[in-house]
Order: C-alpha cells, then sequence, then structure tokens
C-alpha cells in the first residue's frame, strides 16, 4: 500500500500548505495601509533584544510616553534584565514617588522602590480617559502583542504621521479630517487622538546616539517589545535545547523501530 | 509472553503476583498493551491515536499548574495570565505548552478523524467506537471553547458572548438558556467563575471517554489500511514492543513539530486582540474564533437565519454520529474504493475552504462560498455517501493483511 498511502499524504500535504499560504497572504491583505517590515534585533529564531537600544526606548517611554501611558505589569525591578545594575534602577527611580496607605491607613506617597510596580500617570481609567478627550490611552505592556504586525505598527504609528497640509484633498475628504485632527498613515480609520508624541532632539541620549524621530521611535519599540515579552530569549534558548534533544531522541527512536520490526518488513 | 491468546501471563515476582491474584492490573496491562494482537501493517496514520493521548495527558498536567496560579475574576484574570507569564519561574513555559497544546491536540484529533474517515474504521464492528470518538471530539470542543475566555482578552469575552448567544436562537426559552448560562443578564463574572470551574472539570469526563474509546477499541482491535480483518498470527504482531516503538517514535515527531510553535511561534496560532484586556463597551472589527471551530462557525454563518444556522453547525457534527449507517459500502478502506477516495479528498479540500471562509468577515464572495461549501460538506454525508455505497465498484481486496504485506515488500 505504499504508493497510494505516499500519494495521499502529499495531496493532502499540499493542501495544507496551500491552505497556509492563502490564508496567510489573505489575513496580510485586509485592513488599512501596512506599515513596511522592519528589520528587529529580537526577530528571528536566535533573536535577541538590544539592551542599548531597549535602554535608549526606556528613557523615551520615561520621559514622553508615561505622560500619558501606564506600563502597568512592568515593575521597576524588571529593567535590571535590561542590563542596569541595582543602584542604577535606585537612582531611576529616586525622584519617583507612588500613591500608599501609611500605618494609620490615610493615603500618602512615598518614594518608588524597585519592587513597585511602573507609576501610572492617572490614578485610574475614569481620570484617564476625562484627561484625554474621553478614551483612556491604552496601557502599553503587552501592546506589541496586541498589534498585527507588532513592532512594525508600534514603530509605523509612531513615524507615519501627515501633517494636515500634506494631505491629499481626497484623503481630506474621504476621511473628513479637519485641521486640528491627526492623521496617521497606520491607523485603522487614519484619525488618531494621540498628538505626534515624537520629533527630531524628543530627548537627549546619554550615550551620544543622535535622537532623530526614527531612531527614537525605533528604539521605545525595541523597549516595549521587550517589555511585551521579558522572557523572549529564554524562551528561544530553551527552544534550541529542547528541540536538539527531541531530534536525537528521535534519531534513537527511529533506530530502535527499524531493528524491532527488522523481521516484519 | 509470544501467545497473544489464552494463557494468562505468569509474574515472577511475589508482589506483583499478590497484588495481580487480588486486582488483575497486571494481567490487564500485560493482555491490552503486551501481546494484544495488533494488524501488522499500519501506516503512521495510527499514530495519531497515541499522539491525541499524549496531548491529553499534557494539557491536563500543564492545565492543573496553571489553574494553580490562575485567578477567575474578571477584574483579574487578564493579569494573572500575565503574571504567570512573567514572575512564575517557567510560567511562560507551562502556558505557552497549554496554549499551543490546545491547537495540537486538534491536530492530531483532526487527522485521527480523518484516517478513521478514510480507512472506514467507523464501520461495523466498530460503530460505538466511532461514537465515542465523536463523543471526545464534542467535549474537546466545550473545553476547548471555555478555557479560551480565562485569559479575559478582548477574543475570550466577545467570543464567549457570541457562542453562548447562540443558544437564544431556540425558540420560546432560548432568552432563559442564556441567562442561565451566563448566571446574569450579560457575560461577566459569574460567566467566567462556572467556564473556569467547566474547564477544569470537562478534561476529566474527556479521560473517561478516552476509557471506553480505548475499551471499545481493545474488543475487536484496530482497523487497518486494507480494512480486512487479521485472519490468523500471521497477520497481527504483538503491540509491544512493535507499536509502542512505533508511537514512540511518531509522538517524539509530533512533539518536534509542536516545539517550533512553542518556543519560536507561540503566538501565531493566536489572535492578537486577545492580548487587549476585555471591554464589554469596545466590539472588535472581526470576531473570530480560534482556528480549529473556523469550519463550523462559516456553517453557522451561511445560513442567513439565525436559529438555522445553529442547528446547521450542530448538525454537521450531529451527522458524524450516523456516518456508520450513511456509509452503504461493503468496502471499509478508501484504498480499494477507486471513486470514494477522490470523494475523501474533496471533503478534506472543502473542510479547508469552510475554514479559511471562518475566518473573513461575512461578505461579498466568501458569502456564497462558504454557502456552497456548507451544502457540499451535508452533501457529502447524506448523498454522495450512501449513494456511492451502491454504485461504486470496489477494487479487488487482497486475500489477507500478510498477502498485502508480502506484496508491496515484492513490487
Amino acid at each position: 500500500m505504499r504508493k497510494p498511502f505516499a500519494r495521499t499524504l502529499l495531496v493532502s500535504g499540499a493542501i495544507a500548505l496551500a491552505a497556509f499560504a492563502t490564508g496567510t497572504v489573505a489575513i496580510a491583505a485586509g485592513g488599512t495601509e501596512h506599515p513596511p517590515a522592519r528589520k528587529w534585533h529580537f526577530q528571528g529564531p536566535f533573536g535577541t533584544f538590544d539592551r542599548a537600544a531597549a535602554q535608549r526606548g526606556f528613557q523615551v517611554y520615561q520621559e514622553v510616553c508615561a505622560a500619558c501611558h501606564s506600563l502597568s505589569l512592568m515593575a521597576y525591578r524588571n529593567l535590571t534584565d535590561l542590563g542596569l545594575t541595582e543602584n542604577q534602577v535606585k537612582g531611576l527611580i529616586k525622584d519617583i514617588s507612588v500613591p500608599d496607605l501609611n500605618d494609620d491607613g490615610a493615603p500618602v506617597d512615598r518614594p518608588a522602590r524597585p519592587s513597585d510596580r511602573f507609576k501610572k500617570p492617572f490614578p485610574n481609567e475614569a481620570a484617564a480617559a476625562a484627561a484625554n478627550n474621553g478614551k483612556a490611552p491604552p496601557d502599553l505592556s503587552v501592546i506589541v502583542k496586541a498589534r498585527e504586525a507588532g513592532p512594525d505598527y508600534i514603530y509605523g504609528i509612531l513615524t507615519g504621521y501627515v501633517p494636515y497640509d500634506k494631505l491629499t484633498p481626497e484623503q481630506i475628504k474621504e476621511f473628513d479630517v479637519k485641521k486640528d485632527d491627526y492623521f496617521n498613515k497606520y491607523f485603522p480609520g487614519h484619525k488618531i487622538a494621540m498628538a505626534p508624541p515624537l520629533s527630531d532632539d524628543k530627548v537627549t541620549y546619554a550615550d551620544g546616539t543622535k535622537a532623530t524621530l526614527d531612531q527614537e521611535a525605533a528604539d521605545v519599540t525595541e523597549f516595549l517589545a521587550w517589555a511585551s515579552e521579558p522572557h523572549m530569549e529564554d524562551r528561544k534558548r530553551t527552544g534550541v535545547r529542547v528541540i536538539l534533544f527531541l531530534l536525537a531522541l528521535a534519531g534513537l527512536m527511529y533506530a530502535v523501530k527499524r531493528t524491532v520490526w527488522a523481521d516484519k518488513h | 509472553m509470544a501467545s497473544s491468546h489464552g494463557t494468562p501471563p505468569v509474574f515472577n515476582n511475589k508482589v506483583i503476583a499478590w497484588v495481580d491474584h487480588r486486582l488483575p492490573i497486571f494481567s490487564y496491562i500485560e493482555k491490552e498493551y503486551h501481546t494484544f494482537p495488533t494488524p501488522r501493517n499500519f501506516n503512521y496514520f495510527w499514530n495519531f491515536g497515541a499522539i491525541a493521548t499524549v496531548m491529553l495527558v499534557l494539557m491536563i498536567a500543564t492545565g492543573i499548574v496553571l489553574a494553580t496560579n490562575y485567578t477567575p475574576h474578571v477584574l483579574m484574570a487578564f493579569d494573572a495570565v500575565e503574571r504567570i507569564d512573567r514572575d512564575v519561574p517557567q510560567g511562560w513555559l507551562i502556558r505557552d505548552l497549554h496554549m499551543n497544546g490546545a491547537s495540537f491536540f486538534f491536530i492530531a484529533v483532526y487527522i485521527h478523524i480523518f484516517r478513521g474517515m478514510y480507512y472506514g474504521s467507523y464501520k461495523a464492528p466498530r460503530e460505538l467506537l466511532w461514537i465515542l470518538g465523536v463523543v471526545i471530539f464534542l467535549l474537546m470542543m466545550a473545553t476547548a471553547f471555555m478555557g479560551y475566555v480565562l485569559p479575559w482578552g478582548q477574543m475570550s469575552f466577545w467570543g464567549a458572548t457570541v457562542i453562548t448567544n447562540l443558544f437564544s436562537a431556540i425558540p420560546v426559552v432560548g432568552e432563559s438558556i442564556v441567562t442561565w448560562l451566563w448566571g446574569g443578564f450579560a457575560v461577566d463574572n459569574p460567566t467566567l467563575n462556572r467556564f473556569f470551574a467547566l474547564h477544569y472539570l470537562l478534561p476529566f469526563i474527556i479521560v473517561a471517554v478516552v476509557a471506553l474509546h480505548v475499551v471499545a477499541l481493545h474488543i475487536h482491535g484496530s482497523n487497518n489500511p486494507t480494512g480486512i480483518d487479521p485472519k490468523g498470527p500471521q497477520d497481527t504482531v504483538p503491540f509491544h514492543p512493535y507499536y509502542t516503538m512505533k508511537d514512540g517514535f511518531g509522538v517524539v515527531c509530533f512533539l518536534i513539530v509542536f516545539s517550533v510553535f512553542v518556543f519560536f511561534a507561540p503566538d501565531y496560532m493566536g489572535h492578537p486582540d486577545n492580548y487587549i484586556p476585555a471591554n464589554p463597551l469596545v466590539t472588535p472589527a472581526h470576531i473570530v474564533p480560534e482556528w480549529y471551530f473556523l469550519p463550523f462557525y462559516a456553517i453557522l454563518r451561511a445560513i442567513p437565519d439565525k436559529l438555522g444556522g445553529v442547528l446547521a453547525m450542530f448538525g454537521a457534527i450531529a451527522v458524524l454520529f450516523i456516518l456508520p449507517w450513511l456509509d452503504t459500502s461493503r468496502v471499509r478502506s478508501c484504498t480499494f474504493r477507486p471513486i470514494y477516495k477522490w470523494f475523501m479528498m474533496f471533503l478534506v479540500v472543502d473542510v479547508i475552504v469552510l475554514g479559511i471562509c471562518g475566518s473573513k468577515p461575512p461578505e461579498g464572495f466568501w458569502v456564497p462560498l462558504s454557502q456552497f461549501a456548507t451544502l457540499y460538506y451535508f452533501a457529502h454525508f447524506l448523498v454522495l455517501l450512501p449513494i456511492l455505497g451502491k454504485i461504486e465498484r470496489p477494487l479487488p481486496l487482497p486475500p489477507s493483511i500478510a498477502d498485502s504485506v508480502l506484496k508491496k515488500k515484492a513490487v
């Protein structure tokens, strides 16, 4: 029965592949204009986070994004994974105070500790919405996983603003853009509530890197990709070991199986 | 232990002999997993029963560990899952295994079902074995659906809303049933709590039905690629070591593919929107279920009437229960059914087309396509299958399993 079986397998394989291909292509084709695919340090089976870029990205987050966006799943202590020492982390948070209750149960502000979660810019979601035209800015903890095309989309949004006077009359008409609206190439529906957050020299990097808009956007995306999945490098490293082990085991199993079956074929 | 019939095994170990005399678990294992006569001509499609069993055990083991770290509350569930990922030692690994394990459990079971259909494993005397398998499939769907709700992301919430709302299509009592399912007037904390309880309960019921499935299997033994019954010892081999080794090899190969996804693309099978915390006030642009439900989701939406859609969706599974009686052919295996073999492949294509339709918004070209594919799906079972059995001329069957194996060797 070898031949018909092989053919069956081949046919099913081809069908599955075709379905896979059409499915993927079709998914990629839906929606608004897609952000161009960039090359990221953390991509691929062996990709790691670019520590220097992620540290610069943290600076961008802290000095710009954190004014509106929380990062509630991260604690300051997590920054040591990015290569900062404990003392550096303590230095970074020495001016931050967080709300707490004192021993009498009265609300107080106390200096932040490394074990604290990143301080939220607003006390609650209602306050965040009230300060931002009725819609709370999303938390950024898993933002890179929560969007189609993840890092490319985040980078795309940060760099995809088109000023009103650069829009074509068709675009203004089609999307009903007013003079004080913000238009973003990659945002679904294009009109975005967030003002362009980054621009050249918005921050001053300590390591001397020139703070262009592109650089800032790429750095903060690297940082947010790390924040979305801090264990990514561990995952890939473990994966390499697990798969090498399983391949060796499969080889052994196949050899034993051949031996066991030798008299039955 | 070469003999597969009669002679009970003799145990040299005194403790084992003492226990076995009172509770014959060792004789049972000996009979059912060692000497058990198994057709010698299985191809690798026959690995997927063992693979599915391994996945079930993996899901229960990882699931119990996840449950010890999870909080079923609408305000905490999303963060609880992320804390497992971030703060529980190796928590990310357990979660990625469980999350992708669901998909790979379905992959194994879908291939297992395909094998059963292609080689006619549902035909007499294995009808109950097949029906128990369909029961397992239904329980798996219920379990997977409720499990997907637990991370309490946008797709969790809206998937739960859409699917539970299906029951409102039932005349008269529909609305009451939905309220009863929700434990309130919307998908909310009581819903999440009961889904967590049931998601923990159902896998153990699956284990029980799997046990019945295996018992039923061991009455008449496995079918095989020729579909003809073993006629004597020359047609079979003892289950151990022949199939323990072959299944073991297959399981490891399957785990390699599984590992590629777990370690290098853990979110490939999921939907990005489920990383957005559930928000009852914001509906996602497209609500799609997990990929393994897409063909049935397409059937649901293909029918323009809500009750009709629900009936068609459940009918698509119900029809599997009566499959043994819809197939009128006296030949089991598609290998010897020159016409049906092709219709079997068309059915696979049809189900894949339905799956793609299910992932698309129900508009334009996708609506008639999913309607046609739905029609074809039912026509396959209710029209083609009964008629083909009558008009098809099967190829000559080999005289025995051993004969077919030896002929293959000679070719």
